[in-house]
């Protein structure tokens, strides 16, 4: 069972989460109406052996999405922050950052 | 080979005789004593049969690696198969089975299949797919026989009647295996301050030291247990750690009640431990293995160690005359332990005399034959003799062999660690020939591997092997040298695996329950089944319920040398959890049956069940089906609800709805981005209805959202995506629009909701909530009000927003949950007065198909906005999720099924959900469209559907269909119509 170390609640069971897609991903803005654009971000997936940055969502804990790296041959769990850079930052504000475990 | 009990010694106790059933006799035997020990002691020799030969087979262990003695425990549906004899405990009143021979292992008819052995080698299963028989009838055949032939043990095929539990843990640091190392490991880590698990599959702590039964080993465990406690550490026997996972995540099974006679109806019968360690010493010992030689399969030919064992820690002579068999300093112990419990001993060692220990057991006098192993045992049903032969370094018998009387052989060829549990965290193990044995590789995790597990054998470096491992756990900066211990026994073993004799071919088993024997490694070698991978899929060695702790060195070896490679090269193979077999039961633990999965009940659950409603399960839900009243059936009990609602009025529970606040300054552009038509300008006190689309263009969910004020809206969301739904607001906001200022909470368990529907239900709504004028002009369709209704005192606020599902004029009110039941009784009073009554699931389904309106039937995943006819819903103006893929050529494809209504064209004919629609005289394939839903309209009088059609109602609309049910049997003839099949206009929910 991987463990994931929310930034929020602390070091949890992976079946808290729901595993949402690829992290690396960048979606078009949706006044893009370029479809090659859209179908890259939509459809194609690089398969990489090692590092992996993955989306996670702390569905029973705080409902945040995670991006998680990911060793896809160790499943060794790296660095874990929320997706919403502000959510991140007021995370690493000494005032709000405690954590909970 | 006859066992009997020694008049004294052994841990069982003599006071405490046991009786138990085998094969309908009786069995006695004492507290502490194994299903193999009991028998062994009451002269049992044959208690098993192989799998493919039906050759008769012994105990040969008294661990986890037996492969002979496997019997079916228990009774009908509280059978279980395959119970290893060795580990299993008796108590009064247990019933024990043999298995795979009929009519029973002593005389079995099925032992006619050795004589057809040389068709059943390696690779049989497989070569039966291929020539010389083509074709799969012959393979059916040949699977047919297999099958009766080949087996183990029987399951019951009824439900498992006994409750299992699912506990998780966390400590500091979890020890496998409660042997010297493990139980010294513990020890000091618990009396440093660490919180420490120890858990041992065998019902005693000891390990090795438990066959040795002296007082001073029995001293040192009850220390180390008693210090443990104290220390606040915890044991826990009858414990398998059965695999390891990620994250440290350790996997254990607990036996709690297989060994009670009596056990009390509030235990489970096993327990699935999660423990979560931050660290994790695996001192789970090491494994004797034999040695290939003819018919080592026979009963009597047992591991060495194990008939030590079964006389110190059981009291049980395995037979009066024992060969020891070995390639090893170990077995010495072993062989002087046996010979002063008063058994004839005799040791064959294939070393020369060149070693400490060889010399002390000389000095003693116990009898030696140096330079010489085993060849072939003699004897059928058991050991007669054996003969014996002098051989050379490479195991190679050179000079005449001779015979030696003995009822017994204990057989070693060494001893392999434990690796299973690392390598079930991907760590290969590495082949030492120092110990001539894989030890584990090494690992970056928080793994200390300690003891025999690691290649220690002598007590002594065991415990130097602990003292590493407990420093490196508590003082992990200060990184001790290497500790030098030497790993093994003071004089390493001769690599010998299999005995060789030039000009005889041998019958040397290395997987007795499969019948593998080195003729089936060479076989696989021969035909191209080189790697150990294929070698082991190819002849089955290791798949049998020992997993290939009895020979699995073995056929390594023998590939090896076949392949004239030495083994680090050749290789061993993958350990996957679980260690030894888990139930499926336990794994389950409480989620069987009515809690498999979790129950969702809507806050008027009750009130439906005492309106005598007939329930339904939807996803989680229990939904209210429909209300039965005198008897009616279903049928009728739908047909008369719906037609009542067209009638008069009708009320339905649809709590179940996914309900999202959605607030914030910019939740208006928010929606705006998500939904394919237009929100920006959606007034407050209006609701409107919305489909949102994946990224990829296909329809996600469709709703209504009522906008409460300037910054907060309420979201509806079908049943069954109200959670994927809100998973995806979510994500939307915390990922791809983190400029928009927007807060998304679920408040579908908030809220109960109501639709009261039919002409008459602006009636019923202005005499039961009186605080809101039910009017066209005060309140038109798709209009939101909140309002409260004083009953009796209590105040209830509510929403309401009018709009239909049903196609009638309705209004959907919410209330908060916990007054749900008394609104809905409120409402249901005025709804009777009415002449109306409550409506199921199956009456709203019938509303909803003669409107055609969508729900997941139709929305399935794959349908886009013009499958489903909403493409002039479709915002030309803004872009939106899902606006550009939606209009990739494959989705435009004119030629698409999209929805349609269908009638049947007899109408007094009936059809159903799933049939097909295709083309007159074309009814094959898939068709050019299929059904989605079906009902028995009131309306219409006959039998309606809505389904999706290739080019839909233009395409069709002129022509006959033919709807295809080819699974019951139907076909019928049928028109497409507009999927607005009632009411098309609106008037009857506008007015």
């Amino acid at each position: 069972m991987l463990r994931l170390d929310c930034p929020v609640c602390g070091l949890r069971d992976h079946d808290e989460f729901t595993y949402l897609e690829d992290g690396s991903i960048t979606y078009p803005k949706l006044t893009n109406e370029n479809q090659d654009d859209w179908f890259d971000a939509v459809y194609l997936r690089e398969n990489p052996r090692g590092r992996h940055v993955e989306k996670w969502h702390h569905t029973f804990g705080c409902r945040t999405v995670l991006l998680v790296e990911r060793d896809t041959l160790t499943h060794v769990i790296g660095k874990i922050k929320p997706a919403h850079p502000k959510i991140a930052a007021a995370l690493k504000q000494p005032a709000t950052a405690k954590k909970r475990s | 080979m006859t066992g009997s009990r020694f008049a004294s010694g052994g841990l069982i106790d003599r006071k405490k005789p046991i009786t138990f059933q085998y094969d309908g006799m009786r069995v006695q035997g004492f507290a502490g004593d194994t299903i193999a020990s009991a028998l062994m002691a009451s002269g049992h020799q044959i208690v098993g049969r192989s799998f493919k030969y039906h050759r008769p087979r012994g105990i040969n262990s008294a661990g986890p690696e037996e492969s002979g003695a496997l019997f079916t425990v228990g009774d009908n549906a509280n059978r279980t198969p395959n119970v290893k004899g060795t580990i299993a405990e008796i108590h009064d009143g247990l019933i024990v089975r043999s298995q795979n021979a009929f009519p029973n292992v002593r005389y079995d008819v099925g032992a006619v299949n050795g004589l057809i052995a040389p068709f059943l080698t390696a690779g049989f299963y497989y070569k039966t797919f291929v020539g010389p028989f083509s074709g799969t009838r012959f393979w059916m055949m040949f699977e047919y026989f297999i099958r009766k032939a080949a087996g183990l043990g029987v399951a019951s095929r009824d439900a498992d009647p006994a409750t299992y539990d699912i506990a998780h843990h966390h400590c500091d640091i979890l020890v496998v295996g409660a042997g010297p190392s493990g139980l010294w490991t513990a020890v000091q880590l618990a009396e440093a301050g660490q919180s420490v698990m120890l858990v041992e599959q065998d019902f005693a702590c000891g390990g090795q030291l438990l066959s040795r039964n002296n007082a001073r080993d029995a001293a040192f465990i009850a220390e180390m247990q008693s210090r443990l406690t104290r220390a606040g550490g915890r044991i826990m026997v009858r414990t398998t750690a059965f695999g390891l996972y990620d994250g440290l995540v350790t996997g254990l099974v607990e036996r709690v009640t297989d060994h009670l006679s009596a056990p009390h109806e509030s235990l489970p019968r096993e327990i699935f431990h999660i423990v979560r360690p931050q660290q994790i010493v695996l001192a789970s010992g090491a494994l004797e293995r034999g040695l290939a030689f003819g018919n080592n399969d026979r009963p009597g030919v047992m591991l060495a160690h194990a008939v030590a064992r079964y006389a110190g820690r059981f009291g049980v002579s395995a037979g009066q005359s024992c060969i020891m068999a070995t390639s090893h300093d170990g077995t010495y112990d072993d062989a002087l332990q046996l010979a002063e419990a008063g058994m004839q001993i005799c040791v064959l060692d294939a070393r020369p005399c060149h070693t400490d220990a060889q010399e002390a057991a000389k000095r003693v006098g116990l009898d030696i034959l140096f330079e010489t192993v085993p060849v072939q045992v003699a004897g059928g049903r058991g050991v007669a003799g054996l003969e014996v032969g002098m051989c050379d370094s490479d195991g190679v018998v050179h000079s005449d062999n001779r015979m030696i009387g003995a009822d017994v052989v204990g057989m070693s060829g060494g001893y392999s660690p434990v690796v299973n549990l690392l390598s079930h965290r991907g760590v290969k193990p590495v082949w030492d020939a120092d110990i001539q044995a894989f030890r584990t590789g090494p690992t970056t995790e928080a793994i200390q591997v300690v003891g025999s597990a690691d290649g220690f054998y002598d007590n002594e470096a065991c415990l130097a092997s602990a003292d590493v491992a407990v420093s490196h756990i508590l003082r992990p900066r200060r990184r001790d040298a290497e500790t030098d211990i030497f790993r093994g026994w003071q004089t390493p073993a001769m690599p010998l695996f299999e005995i060789n004799i030039q000009g005889r071919s041998l019958k040397s088993f290395i997987d007795p329950q499969h019948d593998v024997t080195t003729a089936d490694i060479r076989q696989a070698h021969s035909e191209g089944f080189v790697s150990v991978e294929h070698m082991k899929r190819y002849t089955t060695l290791g798949m049998a319920t020992d997993q290939g702790r009895m020979g699995n060195i073995l056929g390594l070896a023998t590939m090896a040398e076949a392949r004239n490679m030495p083994i680090a090269e050749s290789g061993i193979t993958t350990f996957r959890p679980p260690f030894t077999p888990v139930s499926i039961g336990v794994l389950a633990g409480r989620s069987s049956g009515a809690d498999w999965w979790p129950t969702r009940r809507t806050p008027m659950h009750d009130t439906h069940l005492s309106a005598g409603a007939a329930m339904m399960d939807a996803g989680y839900w229990k939904r209210a089906w429909y209300y039965p009243q005198n008897g009616e059936t279903m049928d009728d009990a739908y047909i008369r609800e719906a037609a009542i609602v067209r009638q008069t009025v009708g009320m339905v529970d649809v709590s179940t709805l996914g309900k999202i606040a959605i607030q914030g300054p910019d939740a208006t552009e928010f929606l705006n981005q998500i939904y394919i038509n237009a929100f920006a300008k959606l007034p407050v006190g209006k609701a409107r209805y919305g489909i949102m689309l994946r990224d990829d263009g296909h329809v996600m969910d469709d709703g209504t959202t009522w906008r409460l004020s300037d910054d907060e809206y309420f979201m509806t969301t079908t049943t069954a995506q109200a959670g994927p739904v809100m998973l995806f607001l979510e994500e939307l906001l915390q990922t791809r629009m983190t400029n928009l200022e927007v807060h998304v909470s679920s408040v579908s368990d908030y809220w109960a909701g109501i639709a009261v529907a039919g002409p008459l239900a602006r009636q019923v709504l202005t005499g039961a909530l009186p605080a809101l004028d039910w009017s066209n002009d005060a309140f038109p369709f798709m209009g939101v009000q909140s309002a409260e209704l004083n009953l009796g005192g209590a105040v209830i606020p509510f929403r309401a927003a009018r709009i239909s599902f049903s196609g009638e004029r309705a209004w959907e009110i919410y209330v908060p949950a916990d007054f749900g039941n008394v609104v809905w009784a409120h409402l249901a009073e005025h709804v009777a007065l009415a002449g109306g009554s409550p409506y199921g699931m199956e009456a709203l389904g019938t509303l909803r198909i003669e409107k055609g309106h969508v729900t997941g039937a139709e929305l399935d995943g794959r349908v886009t906005l013009e499958d489903a006819g909403f493409a002039r819903m479709a915002s030309k103006t803004k872009p939106y999720i899902g606006s550009v893929l939606r209009k990739r050529p494959g989705l435009m494809d004119e030629a698409r099924p999209s929805l349609v209504g269908i009638f049947p064209k007899d109408r007094s004919k009936q059809f159903g959900t799933g049939a097909i629609l295709c083309e007159p005289g074309a009814v094959s394939g898939f068709g050019k469209g299929w059904i989605t839903a079906v009902t028995h309209s009131p309306a219409f009088g006959h039998w309606i559907g809505l389904g999706f059609v290739s080019g839909g109602y233009d395409a069709w609309h002129d022509k006959t269909v033919m709807i295809a049910d080819p699974v019951r049997g139907v076909t019928i003839e049928g028109e497409i119509v507009s999927p607005h099949m009632f009411d098309p206009e609106g008037g009857r929910q506008n007015g």
